[in-house]
């Protein structure tokens, strides 16, 4: 893939962020925790935020959560998003306890609520980094 | 601004001797605006909170006035998004995207969330599902709000409107419509600040800082630890206690509109009502003339101006209010005023709590 085939503003990558970027290859959601307090954090930093401690370990997730809120764009914030509204953008609480930002796509991403149950999902970016995504969970 | 707040206080620039302003954009900012305006401050605070930066300064000019390091200070906003974006130019916000490495361009920037818009339809979201938050209640904030636009002859706009015409107006972000959406507007203000002492003798009836409280939760909206509880759960209290006054005491709210939504978090969490029942507390129009708690009695961001960041505007209205100088919009005997800034995502909020020589 091209840079001109990018369909989304793509992310950097941090230092700290690197890990869970390099097990996207692979649509992997890896998540740092701590080795001294043994608590997940998110996002990604050097050190974990409840103690400070540099000690993390990766650990695969489970990759399930639920939508903690969401809000449905009619307009694109960025042009490059254009082609996808209506779209919905969430806050995911996963399983393991983190909350991150995703979208969700699939058929019932429009019709989704908060609580609904998620599962991760992945769009490629264009230097073979994938994006995690969340679509809504069979009943 | 500056020239205007000093003539109303009776002071000249010569008397001042503490800059502190949060303007957007340029470094080391409190030095190109003192050297701007031919000053050359002893004491200098560039805190930037967002929103909230003006209440902060407030926060820290009394503080600093308190312990004798500063005699007279200057706190001040200028901006002109609007002129910039007609031009062409970068506006205010996210249409300035870093090129930086930040927590905000890795881990929410590629899901497209508009900001800060999107930032506070998540946390309308998260309100509506926990306590049934209706959008006609939000939209009652904005019918009230433009209420005291009307009569407020500087307010953009001064047309009335009903909760009809805010559900019919464009989502832009669900729940949101865009009359739930504050203006973007040029504008400016100043406020100048000395000791209860030395205001005795100057021209303008002084009003008083009875109480201040700040505190930040978080940066990025996918950090906040509850998309319904704000950092004003915090400095609200604060405030309250340094002033011996609780939210009962409270004649005139100045809450920072940035959406409708900041408004309702901001009433429960200063404890004008229960967590959850904002809702309700807002929906017969206690907020607007006559209501029980007037509020953004100058029409607030939502319709009176909204230049990037509101919070100057707060205290300027909090403070003419309580001189008795609002004219169409004076709410009479009022006595005591809290403006509370909002910053960022719903990230940073201060409060001021401000009385008349009555309260002191």
């Amino acid at each position: 893939m091209s840079d001109d085939d990018r369909r989304r503003v793509e992310p950097p990558e941090s230092v700290a962020g690197a890990p869970f970027w390099d097990a996207s290859r692979a649509s992997r959601l890896d998540l740092p925790w701590c080795a001294r307090c043994g608590r997940p954090h998110w996002y990604p930093r050097e050190v974990c935020p409840f103690c400070l401690c540099d000690e993390l370990e990766w650990r695969p997730a489970s990759g399930r959560g639920t939508v903690y809120a969401l809000t449905v764009l009619p307009r694109a914030a960025q042009s490059v998003l254009a082609d996808r509204v209506p779209y919905v953008v969430a806050l995911v609480e996963l399983d393991e306890g983190v909350r991150l930002m995703t979208n969700l796509v699939g058929d019932r991403a429009l019709g989704a609520e908060v609580g609904d149950a998620v599962r991760v999902t992945w769009e490629p970016l264009s230097d073979g980094r994938h994006l995690p995504l969340f679509e809504v969970a069979e009943p | 601004m500056v020239r205007e707040a000093l003539a109303d206080a009776g002071l000249s620039l010569g008397d001042v001797d503490a800059v502190f302003a949060a303007t957007g954009g340029a470094f080391m900012h409190s030095m190109e605006l003192a050297e701007y305006l031919g000053l050359q401050p002893s004491w200098t605070d560039t805190t930037q909170t967002g929103g909230s930066s003006f209440e902060v300064l407030v926060e820290h000019a009394v503080a600093a006035i308190a312990l004798g390091h500063v005699d007279v200070a200057i706190v001040t906003y200028a901006a002109t998004p609007k002129s910039s974006f007609k031009r062409g130019g970068p506006g205010f916000g996210q249409r300035r995207l870093p090129d930086l490495v930040t927590p905000g361009s890795e881990w929410e920037q590629p899901y497209g969330l508009r900001m800060p818009l999107g930032a506070y339809a998540l946390a309308a979201s998260r309100h509506q599902a926990l306590f049934g938050t209706t959008p006609a209640q939000l939209a009652q904030i904005a019918v009230s709000t433009r209420a005291w636009a009307v009569r407020n002859p500087r307010a953009r706009l001064q047309n009335p409107i009903t909760i009809d015409d805010v559900l019919a107006s464009p989502i832009e972000a669900s729940p949101l419509h865009k009359l739930d959406c504050c203006l973007m507007t040029d504008g400016a203000g100043a406020v100048v600040l000395t000791s209860a002492e030395r205001a005795r003798d100057l021209r303008a009836a002084p009003v008083y800082v009875l109480g201040t409280g700040s505190c930040h939760t978080h940066s990025i909206i996918s950090q906040m630890p509850d998309l319904t509880v704000t950092a004003g759960a915090v400095s609200g209290p604060r405030a309250y206690e340094m002033a011996g006054l609780g939210p009962a005491d409270v004649d005139v709210a100045e809450l920072y509109d940035s959406f409708t939504i900041t408004v309702l978090l901001a009433l429960e969490d200063l404890g004008f009502c229960p967590k959850g029942e904002g809702g309700a507390f807002v929906g017969d129009g206690r907020l607007g003339p006559g209501g029980a708690l007037p509020t953004n009695t100058n029409g607030g961001g939502l319709a009176y101006t909204h230049p990037g960041m509101y919070g100057i505007f707060l205290l300027v209205e909090a403070v003419r209010q309580l001189r008795g100088e609002a004219g169409p919009r004076q709410v009479e005997g009022a006595e005591v005023a809290v403006a509370h800034g909002c910053g960022g995502v719903l990230s940073s909020t201060s409060t001021v709590v401000l009385g008349t020589e009555a309260t002191r």
